[in-house]
């Protein structure tokens, strides 16, 4: 489908990179994220996606809007206080870019709905705030070979990486499985979310038109306090209980 | 003897094991992923690997939060 002439204005800033241009744009128009979580992570995502003129934008949250969101969950208002967050991240979405399909899902991810949801989509955002969710989006994404980026934060502290399943070390070869204590959530500084949820979207880009090197194979750390921003290279555990080829 | 911990140079008394620098850096040894030259080593694995010169440890935390 081409580009009508509005369209060339909006995006004018992509078309003019040699990397994107004119194909990567149309093929942004084809393309379906679903973004899990619209929350701290999420927020950030959720924009910059839309604003890149990415063609459907799955949103899944079964939260509401709470005030003590508010200081990093940047797509929520304080008129959206106890709205379904799917419904205020779309109503914010559509405003920022009519082009967008916004495709909501009111609900929990388990391991029961999520291949019928994962489906309809090319990339994952893990943007969400539980290790429960994490493991289901990680062992989801495996079964139905879906690549996604897995983020997570603490305090001033962030993480990411992004995982192709079967190709690429995955979530649980460095997280086998989650804490069973997990710890009293402290934090986190509103714009850590904001940093690495930025980082989510680059990397769906990314992969959507084969540009540059996906942060595969490695863990990006960022400690705000420090601004140390870090690599640790993983690589696919052979005991991994998920793609291991030796599972324990 | 020197073995870098999250990127940093560390100088260790030779014999320490892999369970002693975690311990010393997490003393509960919860919420922690341990990657030595980027393989993950199991909790009950850390005990028995002595440290060898130029080693890299990897600590990761479990940041759950978004």
């Amino acid at each position: 489908m081409e580009l009508n002439a509005m369209q060339r204005e909006r995006y004018a800033r992509h078309l003019s990179l040699p990397e994107i241009g004119e194909k990567g744009q149309k093929k942004l128009r084809k393309s379906r994220v679903l973004i899990i979580g619209t929350g701290g992570l999420g927020s950030p995502a959720a924009y910059y996606l839309a604003a890149a003129g990415i063609s459907t934008l799955g949103l899944l949250d079964s939260d509401v809007v709470e005030l003590s969101n508010l200081q990093r969950q940047i797509i929520h208002f304080t008129a959206d206080l106890g709205r379904r967050k799917t419904l205020s991240a779309e109503e914010k979405l559509k405003a920022l870019n009519p082009d967008v399909r916004i495709k909501t899902y009111s609900l929990r991810l388990t391991s029961k709905n999520a291949q019928a949801i994962l489906r309809d989509f090319d990339f994952v955002i893990d943007a969400t705030d539980n290790f429960s969710s994490k493991l289901v989006i990680a062992n989801a994404c495996h079964a139905a070979k879906k690549p996604y980026s897995h983020a997570g934060i603490l305090r001033f502290f962030g993480q990411t990486m992004t995982v192709i399943p079967g190709q690429t070390a995955c979530y649980r070869c460095v997280f086998e499985s989650p804490p069973k204590d997990p710890s009293v959530p402290q934090g986190p500084l509103g714009a850590v979310p904001g940093i690495i949820g930025s980082i989510q979207a680059v990397e769906a880009i990314k992969y959507l038109l084969h540009l540059g090197d996906l942060l595969t194979n490695r863990l990006l750390t960022v400690d705000a306090l420090t601004m140390r921003f870090r690599e640790v290279p993983v690589k696919q555990n052979p005991h991994c209980k998920l793609c291991g080829r030796m599972p324990i | 003897m020197n073995v870098t911990l999250n990127g940093e140079k560390r100088e260790i008394r030779t014999g320490k094991t892999l369970a002693d620098i975690v311990m010393n850096f997490n003393p509960s040894n919860k919420r922690i992923a341990v990657l030595l030259n980027d393989d993950l080593i199991p909790k009950g694995n850390q005990a028995g690997y002595i440290l060898k010169k130029d080693d890299r440890v990897e600590i990761l935390t479990f940041a759950g939060g978004g």
